[in-house]
């Protein structure tokens, strides 16, 4: 592999950069490996990587039905952040958080990761109630948490207004959040994964498993049969369809998510500010864009696109909080579909059939959880049994009722 | 966007309306017969199918009448919409050569 | 100042109204009908911008839509917007536009550094640097950002307000060119309702840039009699200055309306700046036309080259001809046009066409006009110099067209216009899911099937039909098939006029251009993409690193993401892909068209919905009172509730707490109408009740009222409140404010689709009662005193509900109580809820009565250990773990939720319970939300056993007291145990029941 770094780019500079290798190689798919990954998103390349960096597993292939990074990973508002209630969730999120620290450097891939700071404000006392108990157990999990008065969200974001419908009460600040650059967390894994002996193979869909005695022995795929001592599903947004493939069903609905971009401006924004209640979460990429996520559909659907209307409940909060984006221009808008479960956190785990692993569910927010999510079910699917981190997040939970439920613990009520 | 009939007020726009997941799931007569595998699977597990997908919706801003929905995941086309009680209907719906939503009769 | 690039005659400008206007603090003439771009070229103004990445000087490149160099910082102060096309921006008096993306001009940038150094800059450079250290990658980054952006976002609030409407119509028709203007005439005539947008503000599209004849006279004249006649029609709406931005399905659209903004901020009046159109249209036709497609040739970007059609246009509908001696550089026959009208307009003009033996009528008639024409040739290099071209060198090309031979020629110029072809605008199509096909004999890819929710039509050079005759006979009978299948059986398509037109002959399929060095391998750069700076260098770097999917390719060249979404470059990046992988086009595939075809103004999709109208406030019916008697307000879900009500001098604590005194020593008040109410009636009314509630509810009589836990089906509390028999089979239920709609809508799923067959109806009447609550010791007093009644325990036992006049005015009285003391909740139509809140406290006066706030609601009820659901309760929490086990019926049979309890997970011990926590210091008030650590360690992490819910200072029991969910509470109770606040510091608390006030009702 060549290194990245200031010098190979001077080198390559003299002649016009023509000796740049591939990134990741394109080989035909072997008859066997003792790893397949069906998914080659973040998550799953990331599985690939640490399959062969950490668990000395390199007969390993991911398998993508499109191009790498196509799905979700390439879809995001690319916020990182590890600022959630529940322990269970606090555990694997900031597991990610520590990777993705030094994730570049890792890699040898500049994935951008900026911990420009990421505010989520208050806008009524039920909201203040809420992050004050999420400030309090992030910081009791020993994960960077500070709260904010409106005059201190005022100096970070000076053009926010404060006194909009629903006015800004305070805000909790994850100093350590922020941004990564989304393309380039796939393909910083795939260039590393392969560079460990990791097949990455495109264009090529799973149709079906082989299944003996329960078993998974292999997967089925538009480029024929791949055996595969074991199994591990990352599909976000096709993960009941895989799973209805191996004959069980999942507790995850399949919705459309939106997002957009404004034209690129000079630098304005330079921290993330989420908001909850207003629905308005924005932050301002290198480029210059300011990447605002919308809302999602309440239908299941695989079509990657959502309904205006979103756009409209998306655009109208912004506004209202930022009154200075008013002649801001929509660049660009996109759906993607995320999987989301009742309790909005993921589920990663084995499943009914022997050797074969999911993880999916990771709603509206798998794209911080990239590194983390790769690491524990890398290591999961090594040792045939979960990793601590990943333990609490057993597709079982649904069945005794010990959800990790960090949808309801912000739901709104009285 | 969706153009959806109401079989009581007939097409409206998506906005109207609410989705309420998938339909034709009953709730067990007796629960406390079932094993705790299949009550988690009546209150969280669903099909949620790449394809043909019957589901609730209700008119929420019109009728506020719940009905049922034959929609294609893939294509979002809507095939059918039923009122509660009524069977499932099946492909391929060729009353006299349209569907009863959103393409027109030719 | 002269104008000295404007003709002396024709064109679409209205000469006898001149503007003045602004560019970079630079006064300049031009006239109404003119583009900001088109008024430039008019005043020699050629350096407009500086490009994304390396800074390098850019002009104006085309006069429309596609534009990816132009792009202007408009106005300024609040009115500013960045990014505006100048070739899209309609000139008005007093116009100020700057460039922008430069420092500290736009002829002498300092960002030009990037230039020199772009070598070390290709495609994805930064994915491979800036990684050490590691420490100063943020550092870096500053720098990155400060150089990436465009224009500037304006700093004050939006000046203008912006407006939005929905549409129906029968048939929607995308474009006004020959095209889109025949479709919408066959249409109107048949009284169908049709709307046709075009995004310029004069219908026609490319006829007012050419100089075609319909029938016997210019095209023009039957443009103007076809929109005339349109005018006329009553069920046609005509909508110029409307960019059709987005098809969603089931054919619905937005569309664009610059209402005003041609007449600039200061002109606008009361006007709208821009309209929202959401459309949903029966069918729609596809009318949008094409783009040309650039040739890609060594320094292709510099300021004096634009398209050929572009060039058409300035000198036909603009009046502008933009260079004095013009060299045309085209694979077609198209761009023949653009010569002849240049050189019929003044310019010397020489052509160099890429084919080996361009022939046919129109390269006779550049031949015959004394053009001379460079064969099989090649512009290799441009010399650029003091904003401008100054000349090309021009080589021939060898066999294959890879690459050139022989010796350069040096040709004089000041204008390079390109053409490559034309490309159909096919966003729309995409974006609405239509398959595109790739035509091998045109080079293009054009609409295919339809997706099945978007029924319509595609006409005229969208799909790449190219002949004005079949663009007018298209565009008629796909109008008139539209209206057919919406119903109106009279169609047929209006008469297709006789357009004659020169032939044109095949194009040379060759898009890159070689020069002396290899492409990519030398100084002089191919831009494939002129807004993001993307080379033809770097797509081949991208391929030899295996970015070779459409997607990749886009996203690690960044080609295709400007503001332009690259209109003019998507396609000849394919083709260099393509190239590249030995494959066709199509194999390569397209990348997905999103939307908006055009940027959308946020303000535009805003609308009135902003301010005073972004989310609704409801207000109860005393709210007017409120505001009088200094109440400041909680936003409580949609509703504004009084929060406290200060006296003077008073801060929030103090009001409180003279709240919460009052109200236990004498008699408090407060507006209770915001629960949810709802009317329950119906045979099987019981039967709901007893299966969305927990306990019994059988034995409840007429007058008599029971408080209920409601569950989802896991088993957690969800909502609460009493429900009221009122007679036989009717029943009065209340929820919790935010729950209201939450609830009615349960119910209503549970009866619709799962008990269809009980006969039961549910209203929600929460806004039809005001509530007033009354509550302490001298309630009872106080109600007395305007209702002739008996209110004593026996007369009105605890847990009813009696209807009698209250000040004469009719009432539902409740005897119920959130307080723990006697209290009395005055439902009355509310209408008369004012009335009724005044006349109580007018009489409340001789009682010393206190009104207050939802602060001191809370604090009376957790003195009594009474919880809030969705405050004590988060969705993960049964009536058990609350301590309610009393509530949950053991012999009622089944109800939502119960199966739940007997899980796992549900029915272990040890699960998070609910008690009350005391702090050693009675005057510490734990913050709501932290947590109870066990042990208490010198810093995080710490094992969290729960947190706290709420919490206050209560005046009646003296003392700080707080609820708390933890882990395995009711056994703790008696424990003393740690909270471990966010400043580092903590506080001992006991854990001990959560009623803190013993005694009465």
């Amino acid at each position: 592999m060549n290194r990245y770094s200031i010098f190979s780019l001077l080198r390559n500079a003299v002649n016009y950069h023509q000796d740049w290798q591939r990134a990741w190689r394109s080989p035909d798919p072997k008859r066997e490996y003792d790893v397949v990954i069906v998914g080659g998103g973040g998550h799953g390349l990331a599985t690939a990587y640490y399959l062969a960096k950490e668990c000395g597993v390199t007969n390993v292939a991911v398998i993508e039905k499109g191009w790498i990074g196509g799905g979700n990973t390439g879809r995001n508002t690319t916020i990182v952040r590890s600022n959630y209630l529940y322990d269970e969730s606090a555990g694997i999120y900031e597991h990610a958080l520590k990777l993705w620290e030094g994730l570049s450097q890792e890699l040898n891939y500049n994935v951008m990761f900026s911990p420009r700071g990421l505010l989520h404000l208050a806008h009524s006392v039920h909201d203040m109630q809420e992050i004050g108990r999420r400030g309090s157990a992030i910081r009791l999990n020993g994960i960077d948490s500070e709260f904010l008065s409106p005059a201190q969200v005022k100096e970070m974001v000076p053009f926010i207004n404060l006194d909009c419908r629903y006015p800004v009460m305070g805000a909790l600040l994850q100093r350590r959040g922020g941004t990564a650059r989304h393309d380039a967390v796939a393909w910083g894994y795939a260039r590393a994964a392969d560079d460990l002996g990791v097949d990455i193979i495109q264009n090529c869909e799973v149709t079906g498993f082989r299944i003996e005695d329960n078993v998974v022995t292999g997967v089925d795929t538009s480029r024929g049969m791949i055996g595969a001592k074991k199994v591990g599903c990352v599909v976000a947004g096709h993960c009941s369809v895989l799973a209805s493939m191996a004959g069980f069903r999942l507790p995850v609905e399949s919705v459309p998510l939106q997002a957009l971009v404004s034209e690129p401006i000079k630098p304005v924004l330079d921290c993330v500010v989420m908001s909850g209640s207003v629905h308005a979460y924005i932050s301002q990429s290198d480029k210059g864009e300011l990447v605002i996520g919308a809302g999602s559909d309440l239908y299941n659907s695989y079509s990657q696109r959502g309904s205006f209307d979103v756009i409209e409940e998306t655009v109208g909060p912004v506004v209202e909080l930022y009154p200075i984006f008013s002649r801001m221009k929509m660049l660009r808008q996109w759906g993607g579909i995320v999987d989301v479960t009742v309790d909005r956190s993921p589920i990663l785990g084995t499943t009914p059939v022997k050797n074969l692993f999911f993880n999916c569910g990771w709603g509206t927010g798998g794209f911080k959880a990239t590194p983390g999510s790769g690491h524990v079910f890398a290591h999961s699917i090594a040792r045939g049994e979960m990793h601590p981190v990943a333990e609490p997040f057993s597709i079982n939970r649904f069945n005794t009722g010990a959800l990790i439920d960090e949808g309801a613990a912000a739901a709104v009520a009285h | 966007m969706l153009l959806i009939e109401c079989p009581w007020c007939g097409q409206r726009d998506q906005t109207e309306f609410h989705p309420h997941g998938e339909a034709h799931i009953a709730r067990p007569e007796d629960p406390d017969a079932l094993d705790e595998a299949a009550w988690g699977d009546y209150v969280f597990f669903r099909k949620n199918p790449k394809g043909l997908h019957y589901e609730r919706w209700v008119h929420s801003h019109g009728c506020r009448r719940w009905f049922n929905v034959m929609r294609d995941t893939v294509t979002d086309h809507i095939h059918a919409s039923y009122k509660p009680g009524d069977p499932k209907p099946e492909l391929p719906i060729t009353a006299d050569g349209g569907d009863t939503t959103g393409t027109p009769k030719t | 100042m002269s104008q000295p690039y404007r003709l002396d005659t024709g064109g679409r400008i209205n000469r006898a109204k001149p503007l003045r206007f602004w560019y970079d603090n630079q006064g300049y003439d031009g006239f109404e009908g003119d583009t900001l771009a088109s008024a430039l070229l008019a005043n020699g103004v050629f350096l407009v911008g500086r490009s994304f990445k390396y800074h390098r000087p850019r002009g104006v490149y085309s006069a429309g839509a596609e534009e990816p160099n132009a792009l202007v910082q408009l106005e300024t102060g609040a009115a500013t917007e960045p990014n505006r096309r100048a070739t899209e921006v309609e000139l008005y008096g007093e116009l100020n536009a700057a460039s922008q993306n430069c420092w500290p001009s736009v002829k002498y940038d300092l960002g030009v550094v990037n230039s020199w150094f772009s070598r070390l800059l290709p495609a994805g450079f930064y994915y491979k640097t800036f990684m050490w250290p590691a420490s100063l990658w943020t550092t870096y980054e500053k720098f990155i950002r400060r150089a990436a952006g465009l224009g500037r976002s304006p700093m004050e609030p939006d000046p203008d307000h912006y407006d939005k409407t929905h549409a129906h119509c029968d048939v929607l028709v995308v474009g006004g060119g020959p095209a889109g203007l025949q479709a919408a005439l066959s249409a109107g005539r048949t009284g169908a309702r049709v709307i046709l947008a075009d995004d310029k503000p004069e219908f026609g599209g490319a006829l007012l840039s050419g100089r075609d004849v319909i029938g016997d006279a210019p095209a023009t004249e039957w443009v103007e009699a076809t929109v005339a006649e349109l005018q006329g029609m009553r069920e046609v709406t005509l909508l110029p200055r409307t960019t059709v931005t987005g098809y969603y399905d089931y054919n619905f659209l937005v569309a664009n309306e610059r209402v005003s903004e041609h007449l600039g901020p200061r002109g606008r009046g009361e006007a709208p700046k821009e309209r929202l159109w959401k459309i949903r249209a029966k069918q729609v036709v596809l009318a949008t036309g094409a783009i040309e497609r650039p040739l890609v040739f060594a320094d292709n970007d510099r300021p004096g080259i634009m398209l050929a059609g572009a060039l058409r246009s300035y000198v036909n509908r603009y009046a502008v001809l933009p260079g004095r001696r013009i060299v045309v550089l085209t694979n077609n026959d198209s761009a023949y046009l653009a010569a002849l009208d240049a050189k019929d307009a003044g310019a010397a003009v020489e052509i160099v066409d890429t084919r080996t033996a361009p022939a046919g009528e129109l390269v006779d008639r550049a031949r015959s006009a004394g053009i001379p024409v460079h064969e099989n040739s090649a512009i290799t290099g441009v010399n650029y110099r003091g904003g401008r071209v100054r000349g090309v060198e021009v080589m021939q090309l060898d066999s294959d067209g890879r690459g050139v031979r022989g010796v350069g020629d040096k040709l004089n110029c000041d204008l390079v216009a390109v053409s490559g072809g034309w490309t159909p605008t096919v966003h729309l199509f995409s974006q609405a899911k239509g398959k595109l096909r790739y035509l091998d004999d045109e080079h293009c890819f054009v609409p295919g099937e339809r997706a099945i929710n978007n029924r319509g039509f595609e006409v005229g050079a969208c799909r790449a039909s190219w002949s004005l005759e079949t663009c007018l006979r298209e565009g008629a009978e796909a109008g008139a098939a539209a209206a057919l299948v919406t119903g109106f059986d009279r169609a047929e398509p209006a008469p297709s006029p006789a357009a004659p037109e020169p032939a044109q002959g095949p194009l040379r399929p060759l898009w890159i251009l070689p020069t002396v060095h290899p492409v990519g391998r030398g100084p002089r750069k191919h831009f494939h993409e002129l807004h993001n700076d993307s080379t033809v260098g770097d797509i081949e770097l991208a391929a030899r690193e295996g970015f070779v999917s459409v997607e990749h390719l886009k996203r690690y060249t960044t080609t295709g993401m400007g503001t332009d979404q690259g209109k003019t470059s998507n396609i000849n990046a394919l083709s260099v892909m393509a190239d590249l992988q030995g494959a066709a086009i199509p194999a390569v595939g397209t990348t997905t068209f999103r939307p908006p075809y055009t940027p959308l103004t946020f303000g535009s999709i805003v609308g009135h919905d902003r301010r005073e109208l972004f989310l609704q406030k409801r207000k109860t019916a005393m709210h007017p009172w409120h505001e009088k008697h200094g109440a400041v307000f909680e936003d409580v879900g949609d509703w504004k509730r009084p929060y406290y009500f200060p006296r003077a001098g008073e801060t929030m604590h103090d009001a409180v707490q003279r709240e919460c005194l009052a109200a236990r020593t004498g008699v408090g008040m407060i507006d209770a109408s915001t629960l949810g109410k709802i009317d329950i009636r119906g045979r099987d009314a019981l039967k709901l009740l007893n299966m969305v509630y927990t306990n019994a509810w059988d034995s409840l009589k007429p007058g008599r009222c029971r408080y209920g836990l409601m569950l989802n089906e896991h088993g957690m509390v969800f909502d609460d409140g009493v429900t009221t028999c009122l007679g036989e089979n009717h029943y009065h239920m209340t929820t919790t404010t935010g729950g209201a709609a939450r609830v009615m809508n349960w119910l209503e799923e549970w009866l619709q689709t799962e008990w269809p067959h009980w006969e039961v109806y549910c209203t929600s009447v929460t806004e039809q009662w005001a509530v007033t609550t009354i509550t302490g010791p001298r309630a009872r007093d106080l109600l007395a005193s305007l209702a002739d009644q008996p209110l004593d325990d026996d007369a009105f036992p605890f847990m009813s509900m009696q209807e009698f006049p209250v000040a004469g005015i009719p009432a539902r009285v409740f005897r119920i109580s959130f307080t723990g003391d006697t209290a009395f909740e005055i439902n009355v139509k509310a209408r008369y809820g004012l009335a009724l809140w005044e006349a109580l406290a007018e009489a409340g006066k001789a009682f010393d009565l206190c009104p207050y706030g939802t602060e001191t609601m809370h604090v009376l009820r957790a003195e009594k250990g009474f919880i809030i659901a969705g405050q004590d309760t988060d969705g993960t929490v049964t009536p058990m773990d609350l301590g309610m086990d009393w509530i949950v019926s053991k012999k009622k049979g089944d109800f939502i939720g119960r199966r739940s309890f007997a899980r796992t997970d549900t029915a272990r011990e040890g699960r998070k319970q609910l008690v009350g926590l005391l702090t050693e210091d009675p005057a510490f008030v734990l913050p709501e939300g932290s947590h109870v650590v066990e042990p208490l360690r010198e810093k995080p992490p710490m094992n969290m056993l729960g947190h706290v819910t709420s919490s206050y200072l209560s005046p009646n029991a003296g003392r700080s007291i707080a609820m708390a969910l933890i882990r395995d509470g009711f056994k703790r109770k008696g424990q003393t145990l740690d909270v471990s606040l966010m400043d580092g510091s903590s506080q001992r608390v006991t854990v001990t029941d959560p009623v803190f006030l013993r005694g009465e009702k």
